[in-house]
């Protein structure tokens, strides 16, 4: 399906990762693997114990006489300002006064080696007075302590509209967080230059917010910071706003030391310290018809923001946005309350809110089923947006690309659904303790920042005057395979083989002021930005195409790594080599932001979303209700991508991400201790999907032939986030096992992580009911 | 006095570095060897994994260097994903197929699943997609979800397995002692030199595989004086089978043992697959399991069930109990100053015996418990006649059932007499709630592993979610 001619690795065709060759053979270089400069300073955290306390006295006296050591911070010692938030202004880089999470970083010592600073940290003396601390959502929301004003989406007029419906539900529901567990720990190193000014490596989604964050707490301006990024292993979000405080620290004691200085954090501090997915706690009322149509519903969402607000209003703007799912609600009140913790703040992780959003949305609708005695598909069908009615959305965004009925349609009948729900009915039959689940998931996932001054990018090509292009853009790689499909873009913009585009790591001082590689739209923005610089360029080498060639501009054709008019041609290179000659500019930058957005945070109306995406997964499992313990069997995947830019890196976004939501949703347990200490900060007891957790039996498929409405880059959809919540399928399925076993007579009380524990307590619990 | 091994074909003599150094460490750091990658410092993300062919070993082995000590290198040979093809050079299949299946996304972890796939090409086992998960099992990717690795590894391993070249060197003599940076590490030959050194530094770790001491240099950076490693004491090293037991030297690993406990006692094979992985089963031993008396151990319930006897060596001789005696309290055992486990020794099932044992966690593979029950049945006409039951995580140690055993002598085992002996079980055990599990679930589930077992017994299919 290669459209646009015979170059090798034009858009639409399965280029391979541009680093895949060094990633097998352990070349690719990740931050710690850089070669270190003379001199260069490992950085040790010391971290508040406790889960709120203030701090009564530091004594670093003692560190500072150890051997090796450099250099000791505190937040007195912080030159600019000791703050890093990404939205409010009330994130301390290192604690002063008050530490409000146990591992709130208090201070930093920089030694000559790890172990040596490692040695100083632990002689550092900081007393404490213990606070009390407020660990749960519900304690939070009963004193209405959040991180910011609560916000309410409401549409029509949700009381009236349940109040009047012939069936009304309420309920509760809990979803856990989750650790990001990037193979690659945050790390970050600063190396100061001769003039003062510093280089600085970080393993970021957004280096434009750490040079905003090393500037701010050293207190000078932007262009004295230039930060780089070539690559991460792995960010899922993880690193869009935590790494400004990692790099800041490494920064400071750069500042401190004169020396370059490194943090890295091992694996139970970066658990320990920084942000994670946010856990939420519903509350729902919901009314609706004997078919199952909502009349009205009213959600109450209880987001652990945890100390500070980093991010959380983008997030609960998200879970608010996608709180309808693929549902058309006539009537609507989403009330989000972003609820102050003394834990470790959460942050971005793939999905943004919208996992959350959705998995209540999808609790309500099973809720219905069970009231109702049909099934859950059949309330979903009773309910999906509508094309040409019935189509807008809670935030007054009116749906116009949607195609969820088709597609799951389609699935269903592909996996003949049907015939797969009787074959478990038989299964369960003849299987007294085992018992197998079955459900299907759609999504629609709305693409954009919510934030619209956010959707723009910029980009960067040079072409050399051998026809050798070299790009930069201000999306960064982290796994996803972005470098890959922008170059491209590049490419087939020229119309050259794949391999002449160069990529390039990522650096504030090439493309300025971009936004985070996040919301999945880092291909839409940054594909679009360099398919605008490389136009430019193209546009000038045309024009010196039609002077060579004595031509018109019509009848030039890029193609096959030529230019060509008529049956004249020349190569690549050598229209580069002339374009040189003729002192004509080879090198452009290129701008790109989202048409159309616009959304009041206020309010919370307005076009938040550029378009949507749409997919639906199938998942069959397996219980023990002897032990809880569960299995994904098979499960199946019908995914748009648009005209995909690269159908091999989407299709393993789609499965990553999958696999990823499937951890959230069962083995990865995030358990903290009644004094607000994390248990679970290492791989030894936080638990996400290994090997043999993915289903044997995985079907996934890409839409075809399902171009984006929107004039997007090449017609292509993004990727990143919507299928991490197809997996919601694996949770509703087993949450069917359970309601077979009692013949669907009640609604399984099962939150989310499903651990073996939760499926045996609602087992066993479902059966009590059923009992009587 | 240096640490002799080969490094990627190379031969390298080390007389600086400590000990007890990482071999992550010295990779990255001494060696320049960056492809190695740290994930945890816990050996359970495998992103640290190299190929290990250990002293006097013949197998080809994935290890997690975060928990592998320089020490334990003398006589080594180790690949590293540098040694498996030159830059710009012809990949190695593991590596081509894992570029042609697009298994790579991020790439931190992938040198880890290259170097544990090579050791599986190479290890001359049969593969299907069971032994791919059982070699995977201690790598974890956060990106790909697995398929294309998984695609990716039955394409290798379907490759003849060439002699790998950097195999072929014989490693170099190993020395005894070896002292840097004002650190001993000693690796006497025999016990009854094992016994002399532990007499004259009783406060020394003894090391073996490392699984469990190595947090304490990778992750809490400790330093000791003196190190005692047991791999090379050639006793400890031994397997012993009689028509009527088999003897294990505590030395011995896992991996190692696994094929005669497979023959011997399957079930216990199917939950020795789950202890750790691959990379922590091919160093870690018995010995240590039952040495460090963790009352999450795996093995030990089993052990107890199978009525394992303990030989323990000391400078008076040898002394043997039952193992179930070993066990005092939380983490303490019988074990008396200048004594080590030497082997235990597990009676083979008579006709009329059976065993089985479950294990329960959040995880299949590379979990610890939140259950473990262990059941040796002896079954005369469908009469049990003695049980030995025991359970780990369920109490301070690893520790017999011995109500449920009551209850259930002398009583057909059918669906009713596995409930009422279920209930037993609270009158056993008092277990603790942790972030593994809650007391109650513990109680709920060992009651019902009886149900398990007694299905498991008459026949029924699809015991457990994993063989469906």
């Amino acid at each position: 399906m290669n459209s646009d001619g015979d170059i090798r690795g034009a858009v639409h065709s399965s280029a391979r990762h541009d680093s895949a060759r060094a990633h097998v053979t352990g070349s690719a270089r990740y931050i710690d693997d850089m070669p270190l400069l003379p001199g260069t300073q490992e950085i040790v955290l010391v971290t508040c114990p406790y889960a709120h306390a203030r701090i009564k006295s530091i004594d670093v006296a003692a560190a500072l006489e150890m051997d090796g050591v450099r250099g000791i911070a505190t937040a007195a010692d912080i030159p600019g300002d000791n703050e890093i938030g990404p939205i409010f202004e009330d994130e301390p880089v290192l604690a002063d006064g008050v530490a409000e999470y146990a591992g709130a970083p208090v201070v930093a010592v920089a030694a000559d080696t790890f172990d040596k600073a490692r040695a100083a940290a632990d002689r550092v003396v900081v007393t404490y007075e213990e606070l009390t601390p407020v660990l749960e959502i519900e304690d939070a929301l009963a004193r209405e302590q959040y991180t910011y004003p609560p916000q309410t989406m409401t549409y029509g007029d949700p009381g009236a509209a349940i109040a009047a419906a012939p069936h009304r539900i309420e309920g509760k529901l809990r979803c856990g967080g989750q650790d990001h567990f990037y193979l690659e720990s945050n790390i970050a190193m600063a190396v100061p230059r001769d003039d003062g000014d510093l280089d600085v490596y970080s393993s970021t989604q957004h280096p434009s917010e750490v040079q905003h964050g090393v500037a701010k707490i050293l207190g000078v301006p932007s262009n004295g910071v230039t930060v780089e990024v070539r690559r991460m292993g792995g960010g899922f979000g993880g690193k869009e706003s935590q790494p400004a405080i990692i790099a800041a620290i490494a920064a400071l004691m750069a500042e401190i030391t004169g020396l370059p200085a490194k943090l890295r954090l091992r694996r139970d501090d970066d658990m320990i310290i920084t942000g994670k997915r946010h856990d939420f706690f519903f509350r729902y009322q919901a009314g609706f018809d004997e078919t199952g149509r909502i009349a009205g519903v009213d959600i109450l969402m209880g987001m652990r923001s945890g100390n500070v607000a980093d991010l959380s209003p983008g997030v609960l703007a998200r879970a608010l946005c996608h709180a309808d799912n693929c549902y058309y609600l006539p009537n609507a009140k989403i009330r989000g309350y972003p609820c102050k913790t003394n834990t470790v703040s959460n942050t971005a992780f793939r999905g943004f809110g919208g996992p959350q959003g959705m998995i209540v949305i999808e609790a309500i609708l099973e809720h219905i089923a069970r009231e109702l005695g049909i099934s859950l598909d059949d309330v979903r069908s009773e309910n999906y947006y509508g094309v040409d009615d019935r189509n807008v959305t809670p935030y007054q965004q009116t749906v116009q690309d949607n195609i969820i009925v088709e597609l799951t349609d389609r699935l269903r009948k592909e996996v003949d659904f049907d015939a797969m729900s009787e074959a478990i009915d038989d299964f369960n039959l003849s299987h007294e303790t085992l018992k197998k689940g079955l459900a299907m998931m759609p999504v629609k996932f709305g693409i954009s920042f919510n934030t619209p001054k956010l959707n723009q990018a910029g980009a960067l090509v040079h072409v050399y005057a051998d026809g050798s292009v070299h790009l930069n853009h201000g999306g960064t790689e982290m796994g996803q395979g972005l470098f890959t499909k922008v170059a491209q873009v590049v490419a087939s913009v020229f119309q050259i083989d794949l391999n002449n585009v160069k990529i390039s790591a990522t650096r504030t001082d090439k493309v300025p002021n971009t936004s985070a590689t996040a919301a999945s739209a880092g291909s839409d923005l940054n594909g679009m930005a360099a398919l605008n610089a490389a136009n430019t360029i193209k546009e000038r080498m045309a024009g010196v195409a039609v002077e060579i060639f004595d031509s018109t501009l019509d009848q030039i054709e890029f193609r096959q790594n030529r230019v060509y008019a008529g049956n004249k041609s020349l190569s690549f290179g050598e229209l580069a080599e002339e374009t040189y000659n003729r002192r004509v500019q080879l090198s452009a930058t290129g701008f790109y932001s989202t048409p159309g957005l616009h959304w009041d945070a206020k309010s919370l109306v307005g076009n938040p979303f550029y378009y949507f995406t749409y997919g639906a997964a199938i998942s069959e499992v397996v219980i023990d209700t002897l032990t809880g313990e569960s299995r994904v069997l098979r499960a199946d995947i019908l995914q748009d991508c648009g005209n995909s830019l690269n159908p091999a890196v989407d299709l393993g976004q789609i499965e990553g991400a999958f696999v990823q939501g499937q951890g959230w949703l069962t083995s990865e347990e995030l358990v903290w201790d009644d004094k607000g200490q994390l248990l679970t900060h290492g791989p030894s007891t936080y638990k996400i999907p290994g090997s043999r957790d993915v289903p044997p039996e995985f079907n996934v498929h890409i839409l075809e032939d399902a171009p984006n409405r929107f004039p997007t880059v090449f017609q292509s959809k993004a990727v990143g986030e919507p299928p991490l919540m197809l997996a919601i399928s694996v949770w509703l399925a087993i949450r069917d096992a359970v309601s077979r076993t009692v013949g669907y007579r009640h609604l399984p009380a099962l939150d989310a992580p499903a651990t073996p524990e939760a499926i045996l307590n609602t087992v066993d619990e479902i059966r009590g009911r059923d009992r009587g | 006095m240096t640490i002799n091994f080969i490094l990627n074909g190379e031969e390298r003599r080390e007389a600086l570095v400590s000990p007890t150094r990482t071999v992550l460490e010295y990779l990255r750091q001494d060696g320049g060897l960056t492809g190695t990658k740290e994930g945890c410092a816990e050996g359970d993300c495998g992103a640290c994994s190299i190929v290990l062919v250990r002293n006097g070993s013949k197998r080809i082995e994935a290890v997690n260097s975060c928990l592998l000590t320089m020490g334990q290198l003398d006589g080594a040979r180790v690949v590293t994903v540098e040694g498996l093809s030159d830059r710009g050079g012809e990949l190695e299949a593991v590596q081509a197929e894992i570029v042609a299946e697009d298994g790579t996304q991020c790439g931190f972890c992938t040198p880890g699943f290259v170097m544990a796939l090579y050791a599986l090409r190479h290890s001359g086992e049969t593969v299907t997609d069971e032994v791919i998960h059982d070699a995977l099992a201690g790598n974890l990717c956060r990106c790909t979800g697995y398929r294309s690795i998984i695609a990716a590894a039955r394409a290798a391993t379907a490759v003849p397995s060439d002699v790998p070249g950097v195999m072929a060197t014989a490693a170099p003599a190993a020395a005894e002692v070896y002292e840097a940076q004002s650190q001993k590490f000693i690796s006497p030959r025999t016990l009854d030199d094992l016994i002399k050194v532990r007499g004259e530094y009783p406060e020394a770790p003894l090391l073996s595989g490392g699984t469990d001491l190595g947090l304490s240099f990778s992750k809490d950076r400790k330093v000791f004086p003196v190190t005692i490693f047991t791999q090379n004491v050639a006793e400890l090293k031994q397997i012993v089978e009689t028509d009527t037991s088999i003897s294990i030297g505590a030395a011995v690993t896992y991996s190692e043992a696994l094929e005669r406990i497979e023959r011997l006692y399957p079930s216990f094979a199917t939950l020795i697959r789950r202890i750790g992985s691959r990379q922590i089963r091919n160093v870690g031993t018995f010995g240590g399991n039952i040495g460090n008396a963790s009352p999450i151990g795996d093995t030990p319930p089993c052990l107890i069930a199978l009525d394992t006897a303990l030989a323990l060596y000391g400078p008076s001789g040898v002394r043997e109990m039952p193992l179930e005696a070993f066990f005092l309290d939380y983490r303490k055992t019988d074990l008396a100053t200048g004594e080590v486990i030497a082997s235990m020794t597990i009676p083979k099932l008579s006709e009329n015996q059976l065993f089985r044992t479950y294990k329960v966690s959040k995880r299949y593979d590379q979990d610890i418990s939140a259950v473990v029950g262990s059941f040796r049945l002896t079954i005369v006409d469908r009469i049990v006649t003695e049980a030995r039951i025991a359970f780990g995580s369920m109490a301070a140690i690893p520790k017999r059932a011995r109500l449920c055993e009551a209850s259930l002598v002398g009583q057909p085992f059918n669906a009713e007499t596995a409930l009422r002996t279920g209930e037993m079980i609270r009158e056993d055990f008092q277990p603790i709630d942790d972030h593994r599990a809650t007391a109650d679930y513990r109680l709920r589930v060992a009651a019902n592993l009886f149900v398990r077992l007694q299905r498991d017994i008459e026949g029924a299919d699809n015991i457990e979610v994993t063989t469906v």
